[in-house]
């Protein structure tokens, strides 16, 4: 056990994903990405809409995510968040819905200006990732 | 005595009944087994949130400034009351258990002279306090449409409440479920969850975070989740709940049919072997009197 540590990420329903052998991971923290690796400080964050990458030793992982906090210590990395979506199994209807979704609320004129720039982010990613 | 059409109809009607109960207890287990395991698998998510709500509120600096949400409003006047109920019947003890927790609570506080304010969700809920408390009930949310509890529902819940504290339409707001502990037992739970009260104690502080952005931040955006997670954890355990207590309702109905069964076809029985009998003597003693 060199340079790894374990991520779980749950969503509401269920463990979404429990990997004991990652090596670093990349996520869109409110302020920016940030890269997390082992013996990381203590940090509890925001994420924003983006992509979650996980690089394990079993192949490297994306995940698409709307919202979520982050929490790291002792080398656990715990991911909460209400909406994620494997990027691989993102179909093309899938991520056509989500942006319409997305597009639909960053056009809505009575939102707040963070809810405005949450949805302007949702929608530049999704149309990233084709 | 009835004649033996009427009971043989009797019969026949309390055997069709027996197979709707019966039906009906299958389809409650195959409903409970999906409901149990996804209530337990919804656990880690409100878990961890609450833990780090935990490590939050402990690494907060200046509790006067807190969050709302958190420390309360420093009063103690109105109270809500959240009383989740099913939606559906037939499921034995299960909404009365939780509307007499709640009917307790509520004469508690009136006797108090605090002013009391009730959300129902649930149809079974409403139908039941909006005879006594229907001048208290200021909304009533149902979801008969969506077929599992799912979280989208149990934001909408969410939101109604926290839109009504900020407008500051209360003070202390409490939640009614059935915590599900097996088949047969469910625990009426009332858990209060604005103010959020931590009893446990605070003494693991010797962990120390970074927060980006900083801790109000976190905490203003993190509690107003928080309910969404407590009302949906409540949701999944009420589901649970019913289906189990539908479950063994359906079993006990199933069995008070098959021992009716029995009782009428031995009175049935009976009554045909007596007019049997009681033809055989007019015979026998019309023969006898030639």
């Amino acid at each position: 056990m060199s340079e790894e540590f374990k991520i779980e990420i749950v969503n509401p329903e269920k463990s979404f994903l429990v990997k004991e052998d990652v090596l670093e991971v990349v996520v869109p923290a409110f302020e920016g990405e940030m890269g997390i690796l082992k013996d990381h400080i203590s940090i509890i964050s925001f994420l924003k809409p983006g992509i979650i990458k996980v690089f394990s030793k079993s192949g490297d992982e994306n995940y698409y995510v709307e919202d979520g906090i982050i929490e790291f210590k002792n080398n656990n990395l715990s991911i909460l968040t209400s909406a994620i979506f494997s990027v691989t199994d993102l179909d093309k209807s899938k991520q056509g819905d989500l942006l319409k979704k997305a597009e639909a609320e960053a056009s809505k004129s009575e939102i707040s200006d963070q809810a405005k720039y949450l949805a302007d982010q949702k929608v530049e990613v999704l149309r990233s990732i084709n | 005595m009835a004649s033996l059409d009427d009971l043989k109809k009797r019969i026949a009607s309390v055997k069709s009944t027996q197979k709707i109960t019966k039906a009906m207890k299958m389809v409650a287990a195959a409903k409970l087994r999906r409901a149990q395991e996804s209530a337990e698998r919804g656990r880690p998510y409100s878990e961890k949130m609450n833990n780090i709500i935990l490590n939050l509120s402990n690494g907060i600096s200046d509790k006067e400034n807190a969050p709302k949400l958190l420390s309360g409003t420093g009063e103690n006047k109105v109270h809500l009351c959240v009383v989740m109920t099913s939606d559906r019947g037939l499921c034995g003890g299960f909404n009365s258990n939780i509307i007499k927790k709640a009917k307790s609570y509520f004469s508690k506080i009136l006797n108090e002279g605090k002013q009391l304010k009730i959300i129902t969700v649930g149809s079974k809920g409403n139908d039941q306090l909006k005879r006594v408390y229907g001048d208290k009930i200021i909304e009533n949310v149902s979801f008969k449409e969506s077929k599992n509890a799912n979280y989208f529902d149990a934001d909408k819940v969410g939101r109604i409440i926290i839109e009504k504290f900020e407008a500051g339409e209360f003070d202390i707001c409490t939640i009614f479920y059935n915590q599900f502990k097996n088949v047969i037992t469910q625990i009426p739970q009332a858990q209060q969850i604005i103010p959020l009260n931590n009893e446990e104690d605070h003494n693991n502080s010797d962990e120390s975070y970074e927060f980006e952005p900083d801790e109000d931040e976190i905490l203003s955006n993190l509690l107003p989740k928080n309910i969404s997670t407590q009302i949906f954890k409540a949701m999944l355990e009420n589901s649970a709940s019913e289906q189990g207590s539908r479950m063994s309702a359906m079993d006990n109905a199933t069995r008070n049919a098959g021992e009716m069964v029995d009782k009428l076809t031995i009175e049935y029985n009976r009554s045909r072997q007596a007019a049997i009998t009681k033809e055989l003597i007019e015979i026998i003693s019309g023969a006898e009197s030639l």
